[in-house]
């Protein structure tokens, strides 16, 4: 699998970063080195073998429904959540105009 | 494709070339009813002060990591359970990824490739009047768990919105029906019956107002049995009787669209209902391109049998099998439709029947007398005046003989002012019926006396009358009187 500079540009406007035709030029050939190395594991057969989501044996651990169970993974601290927004505002966040 | 397992709806477009057909599909957004958020400890309460609910991990702060809420999966599970769909054992999170102001993290965590729960169906009733003629399988493609975004308020402040994360992060369920629909009453039904269902199972309040429940309507138009047309999807539409309207309008523009040489462009509308009318979001155009890909911060979701049997086991009766034993006990289809259309209701007539009443008598009395009383006095089942013991203490009074139904309704208005029981009042205002022959007797003597032409027409053939003296007789009796007895002691007099 190849991508062309096309590609890049799409890819890099749907992750809203900026980059120059220079920039795009030379990302072309670096994400297609990395493809094509990536790409070398398509040799291994593995036919027949579950795929691998953990390197250890783990499983998913679930939560119980307490609210605010652990101050760091809870709510009420607005202050903050707002701490680093450059435009809080009457406890909310502000941000430019979004429409539709 | 062409479907082939969907019965005909007679819903047509008539478009200036001829006839058309409206398929529609659903994709239900269902808050998940928990205490905490998808995947933190925050609150998901309506209502709170803005940003007050938000943790850490809603924020989407650097190096904090999801953990599903046990309970989320729970009610999710036992949803996909009652709508007998399959659920997987192994599913798993994957990201969605966009930018939008409502959207901290830049992704949604949702499940694209492996769902919680695939497919299932549910039933809508024949709605004759609304062109349902029989009842309708429609099927559910399958369920999935995501986070619901957060809130934007664009009236704030001249030049900027304001951003409110308390919804961030709490859970949804995703319910994608297949394109299995008709007509907008067929759809109409769809949204009340998976609310209906949702309610019962208390994995969602069903609370349209407050955005507990929407649905993005997919709608596409095609000559009757011909293959699918080119769909539009109008997002985020809040009430039974939008979608209903999205979907009669937007099918309007289809085919007015089409038969004016166009075609129709696969794209996301928005509804406007001060207009009625939905409107192309250009904006959402080229967002498609959501670059799915496995949740690296979560594990695969597996769940052990004894997860699922408590899930299972933890079903109440659903509306359809609760409809079914009503009608096995006699009670109308009208009556039985109306009594499990909401969970209260239904919970509220089976204390009744549970405290002794009789199901057809306490069916039409519930339909008709509670219901009218609750609708009069502004008030929900769920904070009547009267409980369903103190019910079925009055009707075992109708059934018994001891008051007529004309006397029951009397009690019963007493009952409502005071909050006494039905036999107290009956004997304290002396209204117990009497089957007394003598006294009743007396009063039709007096009866045919001061009506003797009367009696002279009956006796000459106009039988009609005999209603007449019994109203005399009832109303002498002050309505104490047992009707069966008056009935009878009236035809041996007259005859």
């Amino acid at each position: 699998m190849a991508i062309d500079q096309a590609t890049v540009r799409k890819i890099a406007s749907l992750a809203r970063i900026a980059i120059s035709d220079a920039e795009a030029a030379a990302m072309e050939g670096e994400l297609n080195g990395i493809l094509g190395w990536v790409e070398q594991l398509g040799e291994v057969d593995v036919t027949g073998v579950e795929p691998m989501t953990a390197v250890i044996p783990n499983s998913l651990r679930l939560r119980d429904d307490v609210i605010d169970a652990d101050p760091l993974t809870g709510g009420n601290r607005r202050d903050d959540v707002l701490a680093n927004a450059p435009a809080a505002q009457h406890g909310f966040f502000g941000v430019p105009k979004v429409i539709e | 494709m062409v479907d082939e397992n969907v019965t005909e709806s007679t819903y047509r477009i008539k478009g200036e070339t001829g006839e058309w057909e409206v398929v529609i599909g659903l994709e239900v957004h269902a808050q998940v009813t928990s205490n905490a958020k998808l995947f933190s400890g925050a609150a998901t309460a309506f209502g709170a002060e803005p940003n007050t609910q938000v943790s850490l991990v809603d924020a989407a702060m650097p190096g904090m990591l999801p953990v599903p809420n046990r309970e989320c999966i729970r009610q999710a599970v036992r949803t996909g359970m009652a709508i007998e769909a399959q659920i997987n054992k192994w599913s798993r999170f994957d990201r969605k990824n966009y930018f939008y102001a409502d959207l901290p993290q830049g992704y949604q965590i949702s499940q694209l490739y492996h769902p919680l729960v695939g497919e299932g169906s549910l039933t809508i009733e024949e709605d004759e009047k609304a062109g349902i003629p029989e009842p309708k399988r429609i099927g559910i493609e399958r369920i999935h768990v995501e986070q619901d975004a957060g809130k934007l308020m664009h009236d704030q402040h001249p030049t900027m919105s304001y951003v409110d994360l308390n919804r961030s992060g709490v859970a949804l369920m995703e319910i994608v029906s297949r394109p299995d629909m008709r007509s907008p009453a067929e759809a109409g039904a769809y949204v009340r019956k998976l609310r209906s269902i949702l309610r019962y199972v208390g994995s969602c309040d069903g609370n349209m107002e407050e955005g507990s429940m929407r649905a993005d309507v997919n709608v596409s138009v095609r000559r009757p049995g011909d293959e699918f047309g080119t769909r539009t999807e109008t997002k985020n539409v809040n009430s039974v009787r939008f979608v209903m309207a999205v979907i009669e309008g937007e099918a309007k523009r289809q085919v007015e669209l089409i038969e004016g040489g166009g075609s129709v462009v696969q794209e996301t509308r928005l509804y406007d209902p001060d207009r009625n009318e939905t409107r192309s979001m250009r904006s959402k155009e080229d967002a498609h391109d959501y670059r799915y890909f496995p949740d690296p911060d979560l594990l695969p979701l597996e769940l052990d049998d004894a997860f699922l049997a408590e899930c299972r086991e933890s079903l109440p009766e659903l509306p359809d099998a609760k409809r079914a034993r009503y009608l096995g006990e006699g009670i109308s289809a009208y009556n039985a439709d109306v009594l499990t259309a909401e969970v209260e209701a239904a919970r509220w007539f089976d204390t009744l029947l549970e405290a002794g009443a009789k199901p057809v008598a306490a069916a039409n009395w519930v339909t008709s007398e509670l219901f009218g009383a609750l609708n009069r006095l502004g008030r929900d089942i769920s904070d009547s005046p009267v409980s369903p013991v103190q019910a079925a203490e009055l009707l075992g009074l109708v059934a018994d003989g001891t008051i007529s139904g004309t006397i029951a309704k009397q009690v019963f208005e007493k009952m409502l002012e005071t909050g006494d029981g039905a036999a107290a009042i009956v004997d304290r205002e002396g209204l117990k019926q009497t089957s007394d022959t003598g006294a009743i007797e007396a009063e039709i003597a007096k009866v045919l006396a001061a009506n003797e032409d009367k009696v002279a027409q009956y006796k000459g053939g106009k039988e009609a009358l005999f209603g007449f003296f019994v109203g005399q007789t009832m109303k002498a009796m002050q309505g104490k009187a047992n009707p069966q007895v008056v009935n009878e002691l009236l035809k041996k007099a007259l005859g």
